[in-house]
Formats: structure tokens, C-alpha cells, sequence
């Protein structure tokens, strides 16, 4: 039987970024959403025991997120839901118990399919990296994503900038073929 | 790796400028080859083009990643708690 083991150390490079992107589409806020990943993280250390194995690590932590993301939203329900009026029902006749908000033109309405595809693009493009072996994973990051100079990247690894050229080369390659299938 | 002043390149060294190209790295001399090459290489053509979308869908604003002061301090954090449950 095949398992998978666990390993914290690599957590915050191997799936902080997939882990964010995935808070983000839910609570739409930065800081909670960083928060709610670190938590995860220590959540996951706490019960790594229970880890059996069965499925990846990034399986088993995105399933402590989502644990985490309803909680959230059920703490800050319980604080604004008991005071909340709901004075937003209308009576007269057809739109009867409909509320307000939802006969209001909504401005973002005509773009929201290409929000959402937005957002999912973040989520695809972490995916895929993680895909890739990780020093590849880690450079190609540190250079497309993060804007870091080719020189400051060969100091940081310790190779030469063609070295470094042709790992860039092969994690577009490989990036292209991912998100071709996942994404396009 | 520039090899002299040919001006024609072969595909490896086109994709390698085409790879430059999408972190503004090529100079003048090389961007003038790659479209050289491009004219004749339909091969590389595919390749480049490919390479543009990706560089533009990374430029898409919502392809975000928490910074990297950010993530030191989450596995400073991350190791005081490990060594807590020891």
C-alpha cells in the first residue's frame, strides 16, 4: 500500500502559496486569508498523528482548511447575524418575499463569469506548480511570480545563469502543458 | 551563450532568447534574431507564442502568492510550535 508521509518543514514552501489562493477566492480579504492558512498548518502539526497516509499531504491539509474557512464564517455570523433586522421584504405582489438587493441591477453582473474564471486561474497555477520537481518549482516561483533577478537566484542556488535558463525553460514547458490541459 | 554575430540561430538558442524575452531580459541584437528565426520557424512560432500567454496569464492580478517576509515569519512561527509539542 502505497503511503504518503508528512514532513512540516516543507509545508510553508510546498503549499503555502496553493493553500492561499484557495483561502482567498473564499473570504476575499488577504490578511484572513493568510492567517486561516497559517492556522491550518498548525492545526495539521497538532493531529499530524491521525495522518494516515492514505492521502497526499495537500489533500489532508486543504480538508483542515475548509474546516477552518466554514468556522470562520460561522464566527463572524454569530456576531452580526443576532443583531441583523430583517427589514428588506417587500410585499407587492409578484416580487413578493424577494429581497431588495436581489432587484438592483448588479454593475459586476456582466463580468462575473470572468471574475470567477479569474480567481480559479490562481488556484490552476499554484496546482500546477506544485506539479513540477521542486527545485524547479521553487525558482521558477521565485522568478516569474516573485520577480526576483537571474542573479540573485544563481547566488541563492549556487548554479550558473544558463544553468538557470534551462530550468526556467523546462518549468514553462511543462507549466504550458499543465494549464493547457487544466486551465485553457 | 550569445554565439557571435550570426544572424541566424538555431531553434535551441531562439528558445532560449524567446525564454529571456518573456522577463525582459534579451538585448536588442538577440530580440532582432528571434524574430529572424520566427519568420522561417514555425515551430518556434507555436513555442513563442505559447510562452507569451503564459507570461500574461501570470500577469493576470488575482495570481497571487503571500510574500516572502510573510512565510519566513510562518515558519519561524511554525517551528516554535514544533518544538512546543516535542
Amino acid at each position: 500500500m502505497p503511503t504518503n508521509t508528512i514532513d512540516p518543514n516543507t509545508w510553508i514552501d510546498k503549499y503555502s502559496d496553493y493553500l492561499f489562493n484557495y483561502t482567498i477566492v473564499r473570504v476575499d480579504d488577504r490578511e484572513i486569508a493568510q492567517d486561516l492558512v497559517q492556522e491550518t498548518f498548525f492545526a495539521g502539526l497538532k493531529s499530524m498523528k491521525n495522518f494516515k497516509g492514505e492521502a497526499s499531504e495537500r489533500t489532508w491539509l486543504i480538508s483542515i482548511l475548509k474546516r477552518k474557512i466554514i468556522d470562520h464564517y460561522r464566527k463572524i455570523n454569530s456576531n452580526k447575524g443576532k443583531a441583523e433586522v430583517r427589514i428588506n421584504y417587500t410585499n407587492d405582489g409578484e416580487t413578493e418575499g424577494d429581497w431588495l438587493e436581489e432587484r438592483v441591477a448588479d454593475p459586476f453582473d456582466q463580468n462575473a463569469e470572468g471574475k470567477i474564471e479569474n480567481t480559479e486561474l490562481g488556484i490552476a497555477i499554484h496546482n500546477c506548480i506544485g506539479k513540477l520537481p521542486e527545485k524547479q518549482a521553487r525558482i521558477f516561483s521565485m522568478k516569474t511570480i516573485q520577480g526576483f533577478d537571474t542573479e540573485a537566484i544563481c547566488n541563492e542556488f549556487d548554479i550558473t545563469a544558463s544553468n538557470l535558463w534551462v530550468i526556467i525553460h523546462r518549468a514553462r514547458t511543462a507549466m504550458a502543458e499543465c494549464l493547457e490541459k487544466n486551465w485553457f | 551563450m550569445s554565439t557571435g554575430n550570426k544572424i541566424f540561430v538555431s531553434c535551441e538558442n531562439a528558445n532560449h532568447i524567446c525564454d529571456k524575452n518573456q522577463y525582459k531580459e534579451a538585448s536588442f541584437w538577440e530580440k532582432v534574431k528571434l524574430n529572424i528565426h520566427l519568420i522561417y520557424c514555425k515551430a518556434c512560432r507555436k513555442y513563442s507564442s505559447k510562452n507569451t500567454k503564459l507570461t500574461k496569464l501570470f500577469k493576470d492580478p488575482k495570481v497571487i502568492s503571500i510574500n516572502q517576509s510573510a512565510k519566513d515569519a510562518m515558519k519561524e512561527q511554525l517551528k516554535k510550535k514544533m518544538s512546543e509539542l516535542e
